[in-house]
């Protein structure tokens, strides 16, 4: 893989004051997606990597440091960076249709149009005949369909996902793992994808950034090497379990460091 | 088939509650327990109800003061909602702001009414004010801690799918509000009317509450209970309408009652 750099963070720092202490949640991160590439960065709770996305998406702002997306830099939210939460954060007041139509709507695309592509990637998802139906009619798992759906409908330069399928049950997280490394096959969106899953990460990700906590900064970077196209039969591959092996030892070291108080 | 249950059984017990009410009601007066000075008989009730109808005057009454009612409050809720929902949303206006609301809101409207009648008279505007001072500072608040309560996931996901700070009011926060906004609506309306009787019974020539006050003079406690129940009627069906409104406005809406 050696397109070229979609997103890149550079030296980012995050400190905010509690009850008047200062914190240090990011200390010098340094990462980049190549275009269409499949990132992922694994890290344990705390170790900063929500707010990091939310930095790269422009919900949160950083200390010092900065997100460039194709090279200009960006510092507060926009279509180029779709983001898929843990919560559904569904309009639970429009139909699935209507969620999916979102972003094109702000975007002022006439309604005849807007519905066609909408239609086309509630039908990547897996979803079709389910266009009228309310977010509360829908199951967890498709409940994040529909929302990576609507991100993708938008067509963003990058899609960041923060822990998307944290709340699911084990059964359904998989499907959506497979269904997630299949649009990424079929669309060559690049993707950032946070996670402290580690089967999750070497399961999805082409390279895994492995975070360090407190303060949370980039401790390693490996390259995913599995033969084949990723699914549930990945999981078991010698290759899989070596690299799912050497995060674990960094993770644990972590731990170790953690518990120690260092 | 449980909810329908649940349902009937919810109209039964509302029904038995009004059953029980009136009929110690009836016992208190058929029974001769009270003065008929102190509590008139149902029949009494029904029939000075029944006079009014026929000489017009119920009407003529009860569409005065809804429309007092309606006019404070409407002028109470376009000013809230815009106020409230800037309150929500920037913290420097609500610094700015919310001091004064506070205060204001601690401010009993009837200590108000002489300035009122000093600065405004006695025609219709000074009833709406009173209706309007007595609901806008709660319900400002209201809409406020309505629209805080709007799921921050669900701005920062319109955030990202590139709405501007205009789409976001009007598309998301707006909309999720709703059924929140619709609630407070039905509270402060029938706050309204509590206002709106001190405001009738000040200064007014027409309206349930001018009747109420009247008839105390002439000791007419029929009419009196007459207009109270009127009152409680016309509230009972703005409650009913905004139910109504509620679902037809957020249909979407997940109450604890639907689960099944």
């Amino acid at each position: 893989m050696d397109g070229k750099i979609k997103l890149q963070v550079r030296d980012l720092s995050k400190i905010y004051e509690d009850n008047g202490r200062e914190v240090v949640a990011l200390k010098d991160v340094n990462l980049e997606v190549k275009e269409s590439e499949f990132v992922m960065i694994v890290g344990p709770s705390g170790c900063g990597k929500t707010s990091l996305i939310n930095i790269i998406g422009g919900l949160d702002t950083a200390s010092s440091g900065e997100v460039l997306l194709d090279g200009k830099a960006v510092n507060r939210p926009g279509a180029d960076r779709g983001m898929v939460f843990q919560g559904y954060s569904l309009f639970p007041w429009l139909s699935v249709q209507k969620n999916v139509e979102f972003g094109l709507k702000m975007k002022k695309v006439p309604a005849a149009e807007r519905a066609e592509h909408a239609r086309k990637y509630i039908r990547l998802v897996g979803l079709e005949g389910f266009e009228d139906a309310l977010p509360r009619q829908l199951s967890g798992g498709m409940k994040q369909r529909v929302a990576i759906a609507r991100t993708l409908a938008n067509e963003p330069e990058v899609l960041l996902m923060d822990e998307p399928f944290g709340a699911l049950d084990a059964q359904t997280r998989v499907v959506m793992q497979e269904l997630l490394a299949d649009i990424s096959r079929r669309t060559g969106t690049t993707i950032l994808f946070i996670t402290h899953d580690i089967d999750e990460a070497v399961l999805l990700g082409e390279r895994i950034y492995v975070m360090s906590r407190r303060p949370g900064t980039v401790r390693d970077a490996i390259t995913v090497d599995i033969p084949g196209e990723r699914d549930h039969n990945s999981l078991v591959l010698p290759e899989f379990l070596e690299t799912k092996k050497k995060i674990m030892d960094m993770l644990w070291q972590e731990s170790q460091d953690a518990a120690l108080d260092k | 088939m449980k909810k329908n249950i649940a349902k009937d059984n919810g109209k039964l017990l509302s029904g038995i509650c009004f059953a029980l009410i009136i009929g110690f009601w009836c016992v208190a007066t058929y029974g001769g327990l009270v003065s008929d000075l102190f509590l008139p008989s149902p029949t009494e009730v029904a029939r000075k109800i029944v006079d009014m109808a026929k000489d017009g005057s119920l009407w003529a009454n009860c569409w005065e003061s809804t429309a007092r009612v309606l006019v404070g409050w409407i002028w109470s809720v376009i000013v809230a909602l815009p106020v409230g929902m800037l309150m929500a949303n920037s913290r420097k206006f609500c610094a700015f702001i919310q001091p004064i609301i506070e205060f204001a809101r601690y401010l009993p409207v009837v200590a108000l009414v002489p300035l009122t009648l000093l600065y405004l008279g006695i025609d219709e505007t000074q009833k709406y004010t009173i209706i309007f001072l007595g609901t806008f500072f709660q319900l400002v608040l209201m809409v406020c801690d309505t629209v805080s309560g709007v799921d921050q996931n669900m701005i920062n996901a319109a955030k990202t799918l590139g709405s501007s700070k205009w789409q976001i009011y009007k598309e998301v926060i707006f909309p999720a509000a709703l059924p929140g906004l619709m609630d407070d609506f039905r509270l402060t309306i029938g706050w309204a009317w509590t206002y709106l009787v001190v405001a009738e019974m000040v200064a007014a020539s027409n309206g349930l509450g001018y009747m109420i006050l009247k008839s105390q003079r002439y000791l007419a406690t029929d009419t009196i209970f007459a207009g109270l129940i009127l009152i409680g009627l016309i509230g009972l069906i703005t409650d009913w309408i905004f139910r109504i409104l509620t679902r037809i406005v957020a249909p979407w809406q997940e109450r604890l009652g639907d689960k099944k």
